[in-house]
């Protein structure tokens, strides 16, 4: 999907404020309760990093704003506990009420529905039994692809030309993974795009590597 | 537009987590003295201390800093530093003629066996927008101007590859011990978006 959540070189969002040193990661105590809540939802629900990352992107463009970071892993979770049945579609909203005062009824929790699926290992590293498709100093490209549901593959790079930096460990493929459609184990590669290959001949001079699996590339003949 | 919950009343955020944090407990799936410890480890044990304590042995240490730069992942562990957001951390080194800097567009991947949960400029969406586009300019509005001549190289880490950058060690720090040089090092160094200052 192209989502709201892929930023890379969008314009007008303004200045950046470093934060002091000791700057604590919450301030607020729901956002402790929503970090910790968030990281429990995806065993809870029986999904994956992927699916927990899907369900940050395919939040609405207003919410996922105006939730802000740690709001929008909440609904996160709440759209994870709902996806699996964990919990009932509205159960969070009427228990708030009810907490503020109000006398509202509850749905029942439902049969737990989790995804049809179980990873092949911890973590997302995996072995592959073929050696990596391009080497390191090999020109590629970017596929110029849509994908209809999660992806890794930023927008400002589809369709640009770079040249392989690093080969990285072989991993799950985002792509499938997060929808339980198969791990894919593909390697991943650093490639280093020129700036003014991604942003036009004006651009400022500096190189750009994003770490891209193997099926989000091609061979440039 | 699709009806966001922007439409509806929007229920205070600190009301909705505790509604959902109410539901789990009740129903025993989440035991909130697991969510303590949990929180409490991100809060006072795993931060940039750990990235500093890396950074610091790579400079005393040559043998330490080719290991790191060749196989970040296990240098790191011989220290103790693994865990979530570590599975395999490349460490990038800043010399006087490349200045490395790190980002993630797509969310907020950051290494956090080293550096802890990200700060919120590197979770701002003008962070998130601008490093991949403009770097010098967002560093110079940072506080880091770089020199004309310096290799400007940007890392977007949007796999599950982790990024960390070893700082150049500043002037003036012959004499100082490990644990000394460790205290200088900061989080914004070893993102690249600050360099190592001099002992003051």
């Amino acid at each position: 999907m192209d989502t709201v959540a892929d930023m890379g070189g969008m314009q007008n969002f303004g200045s950046v404020s470093l934060t002091p040193p000791d700057d604590p990661p919450f301030h607020e105590e729901w956002e402790r309760r929503a970090f910790a809540m968030a990281l429990l939802s995806m065993r809870l629900s029986g999904t994956n990093l992927n699916s927990f990352r899907h369900a940050l992107d395919r939040q609405h463009p207003i919410d996922y704003f105006a939730f802000g970071y740690y709001g929008r892993w909440l609904k996160m979770a709440e759209n994870l506990l709902t996806d699996s049945s964990i919990i009932a579609p509205g159960a969070v909203e009427a228990r708030a009420r009810r907490l503020r005062g109000e006398d509202v009824d509850e749905p029942p929790p439902p049969e737990p529905n989790k995804p049809d699926y179980a990873p092949t290992a911890a973590g997302s590293i995996r072995q592959v039994d073929h050696p990596p498709k391009f080497a390191v100093g090999e020109r590629v490209r970017a596929r110029d692809i849509h994908p209809p549901g999660h992806t890794r593959l930023t927008r400002y790079v589809r369709g640009r030309t770079g040249e392989v930096r690093m080969i990285q460990p072989a991993m799950v493929l985002p792509d499938t993974h997060a929808h339980f459609q198969g791990e894919n184990p593909q390697y991943v590669y650093a490639v280093a795009f020129d700036s003014a290959e991604l942003w036009g001949p004006d651009a400022e001079p500096f190189t750009l590597s994003i770490d891209l699996s193997e099926s989000y590339l091609e061979a440039v003949a | 537009m699709t009806v966001s919950d922007t439409d509806a009343e929007r229920l205070p955020i600190a009301l909705r987590t505790e509604a959902l944090e109410s539901i789990l407990v009740e129903r025993g799936l989440v035991d909130p003295k697991v969510m303590d410890g949990f929180i409490k480890n991100y809060e006072e044990n795993v931060g940039p201390m750990n990235g500093a304590k890396v950074v610091a042995k790579a400079w005393v240490d040559p043998e330490y800093k080719a290991r790191l730069l060749a196989e970040g992942t296990s240098a790191i562990a011989e220290l103790g530093f693994k865990g979530p957001q570590g599975e395999h951390i490349v460490v990038l080194e800043q010399t006087p003629g490349t200045h490395h800097v790190v980002c993630c567009t797509l969310c907020s991947c950051y290494p956090w066996p080293v550096l802890g949960l990200p700060p919120a400029w590197y979770k701002d969406p003008a962070y998130r927008s601008r490093m991949v586009r403009e770097p010098r300019k967002l560093l110079s509005e940072m506080g880091l101007d770089l020199a004309d001549d310096v290799d400007v190289q940007v890392w977007d880490s949007v796999s599950e590859v982790r990024d960390m950058v070893l700082p150049e060690r500043p002037a003036g720090t012959e004499d100082l011990a490990e644990e000394e040089l460790a205290a200088l090092v900061t989080r914004d160094a070893m993102v690249g978006v600050a360099k190592v200052a001099p002992p003051s």
